[in-house]
């Protein structure tokens, strides 16, 4: 299937694959009609797309260093657009967004800006030359571009910090999906999903990984889009809800004002009262509410950690051309911004679908006990993600004795909406699907960070293709455990450590990569002041305010990577300057990786 | 000059308009979005909320594939694209 011309078939393939999963899914409706259980249902969305993934994973298997690591560099640009879309959608965008919109409205939408503006500078600044460049891994440009074993295990360093940081929320939030859809306790859950994920790249590497998540890519934007029509035509907000909103965004405001959001405040007697990790409305949806500095300090930060995160950025090496590099970041742009620009639609409709009184659905101003007897308040009371409590003893509920969890706007509202149960099913497909793809993703990142460049390349340079490989798999199942047993402890939410890891990677490599294609004066002590002191600077940063410390220029523990970066450019600069300049060799390869035209710097195997 | 310092000129000038699109789509307009809020924007959505929510994103979609095209062409000029790829 892979073999051959199977290149050549790809939109065939897939679209096979994407008629046969609508065909699934309407299986499942009428199964759903003839009276199959919900749970039967949710147990086959998650087993019967877990199964393909597993299966293409094992189609890929791979013996060849240059498929393992780069994907043979032979993936087409949409494909690649789709596999980097689903690559980069992790857990936190699928569940979590549009609940973070929903509770904090603009300040949060920030996140949205800087998750997608990011991508003009992978764009325009470099992956076009990292891919130019011929290397494997992050680690290998900064390694061979400054030179030196050291240079290149600081960039080792600071990509598993940040990626660690990252992927234990995602094995996390597959152990969620998988212990509701499956039934099974979140401890065991969690090693399920993460055999799952390592099911996908364990033989192929990143053609495995590339081929699983265009697959992944398909299941979770049909999971993401479906909903958001159907419940918006149901409503009679409008067919196309992106261009149709606006008097349902005005609505909410009128009600906002109405039920007096920001004048009612509950005691905070009354709100210890309300379950850990529950939240009422409490910021405006529509209207600014975040200051200029603290609305672009986390957008600029998030831009600048996209650029420097490694697990996005090795998805460029697998595409033919440099020319294929450039336009592959266009379209993984377009397939997120599918995505992206539907989770705001999304928290319109979740929150006027709630609290509209003139709408079936609200439950704002009836009785305390009419909501309490509702079937899916029950359902989502018990599974700890809505919460009603009559503060002021009136016996009716008022929009601030409301509460419900960020993850409810994703996974509740189909049902609140009255949308068949298939779509829950689907919903929780679809979140695996998010999550699995990232984690693999991540696990990969930093699995052939460390046998690559750590292992063949600084410990035993001599090592023969078949023993490298045996290494990289070895360490992808011990990484992805450690990552799974840390995700057990269920120590750090979802959302604060994916925007952690994002601070983490810009404060240690965005200058060392940027100055690596466009300053030919950067050089080697350069790179190790810029790597070391950024990521020691903007760790220090973040451990200050967490420990009580104030901060200063309004720079929080979600956007530290601004100080790090600060650092990590200014010793840069001022350590290369002081130094001598790099060799001629070095300014030459330089030279040759800023035209696209001609032989890659590293060989096809390296 | 080189052909090759006259292609980095280039290159380096079509960074630059990019950089400062983007700069203007991604932090520029939001230093206002206070004053924006009251301005009407597409579809009948409040300006802000619609740079937000769509108006940014899509046009840093666009700003890539026109990027791409540009360095395309710069490229080509110079004789520096591949061949015979996509």
């Amino acid at each position: 299937m892979i073999k051959g011309n199977f290149i050549d078939n790809l939109p065939k393939v897939y679209g096979i694959y994407t008629g046969g999963f609508l065909a699934f899914i309407i299986i499942m409706a009428i199964g759903e009609q003839m009276g199959m259980s919900a749970k039967a249902i949710g147990i086959a969305f998650v087993a019967f797309t877990v199964a393909i993934y597993a299966i293409i994973g094992y189609l890929s298997r791979t013996a060849q260093a240059d498929a393992y690591y780069v994907a043979g560099r032979q993936v087409p640009t949409v494909f690649n657009g789709m596999a980097t879309a689903a690559d980069w959608m992790s857990g936190a965008s699928f569940v979590a967004m549009a609940g973070g919109i929903y509770f904090k409205g603009y300040g949060y939408m920030a996140l949205l800006v800087g998750w997608t503006g990011g991508y003009v500078l992978v764009a325009s600044l470099l992956a076009p030359y990292l891919r130019k460049f011929g290397c494997y891994t992050v680690p290998d440009f900064i390694g061979t571009r400054y030179g030196g074993n050291l240079s290149r295990f600081l960039a080792v360093v600071v990509l598993t910090v940040a990626s660690f940081t990252y992927v234990t929320a995602q094995i996390n939030a597959t152990g969620t999906i998988a212990s509701v859809a499956l039934d099974i306790p979140f401890q065991y859950a969690v090693y399920v999903g993460l055999v799952s994920i390592l099911l996908c790249s364990m033989l192929g590497g990143m053609r495995g990984v590339t081929w699983t998540q265009v697959a992944q890519y398909i299941v979770l934007i049909i999971a993401y889009l479906l909903p958001v029509f159907w419940i918006s035509n149901k409503m009679g907000a409008g067919f196309f809800p992106h261009f149709m909103l606006a008097d349902e965004v005005a609505r909410i405001a009128d009600l906002e004002a109405q039920f007096g959001l920001g004048t009612v405040k509950n005691s905070a007697a009354d709100l210890a009262t309300v379950p850990k990790g529950l939240a009422g409305i409490t910021k405006a949806h529509s209207a600014v509410n975040a200051t200029p500095w603290a609305f672009i300090s986390l957008a600029l930060a998030m831009m600048m950690g996209t650029a420097s995160l490694p697990h996005v950025m090795m998805r460029y090496f697998t595409t033919p051309s440099v020319k294929a590099a450039r336009k592959s970041v266009g379209w993984s742009l377009f397939f997120i911004f599918l995505l992206y620009s539907s989770a705001p639609m999304l928290a319109t409709l979740s929150k006027l679908s709630l609290i509209d009184p003139n709408l079936a659905t609200g439950i704002i101003g009836k009785s305390i006990s009419e909501v309490q007897a509702i079937d899916w308040y029950q359902n989502w009371n018990q599974a700890n993600l809505m919460f009603v409590s009559d503060f002021n003893g009136n016996g009716t509920l008022e929009l601030n004795e409301f509460f419900m969890g960020g993850k409810a706007v994703v996974l509740a509202t189909p049902e609140i909406a009255g949308l068949p149960y298939v779509i829950s099913g689907l919903v929780a497909a679809g979140g695996m699907a998010a999550a699995m793809s990232t984690a693999d993703g991540l696990i990969l990142a930093i699995a052939n960070a460390l046998s690559h460049d750590l292992y063949y390349k600084i410990i035993d340079p001599k090592a023969e293709t078949a023993k490298r490989l045996v290494v990289a798999r070895v360490l992808l199942v011990v990484i992805g455990f450690a990552g799974a047993t840390i995700a057990a402890m269920e120590i750090q939410g979802i959302l604060g450590s994916v925007i952690w890891a994002f601070d983490f990677a810009m404060s240690g490599l965005f200058f060392p990569l940027v100055l690596g294609v466009w300053w030919k004066r950067a050089n080697r002590e350069g790179a190790i002041a810029g790597m070391a002191l950024g990521l020691a600077s903007g760790m220090g940063y973040l451990i200050w305010v967490r420990n009580g410390g104030s901060g200063f220029l309004g720079i929080t523990q979600l956007t530290f990577g601004i100080f790090g970066s600060a650092v990590s450019l200014v010793s840069m600069v001022v350590v290369s300057l002081i130094t001598s300049e790099p060799d001629a060799a070095t300014q030459k390869m330089v030279d040759e990786v800023r035209v696209p035209s001609g032989k890659s710097i590293l060989g096809k195997q390296h | 000059m080189s052909k090759q310092a006259q292609h980095w000129e280039k290159t380096r000038g079509l960074l630059i308009v990019t950089l400062a699109i983007w700069f203007v789509f991604s932090i520029g307009i939001f230093l206002f979005g206070a004053e924006m809020e009251s301005v009407g924007g597409p579809f009948g959505y409040p300006l802000t909320y619609w740079f937000t929510c769509q108006g940014s994103l899509g046009i840093f979609v666009i700003l890539i594939f026109w990027f791409a095209n540009r360095q395309e062409k710069i490229d080509e000029e110079f004789g520096f694209s591949e061949k015979g790829d996509d």
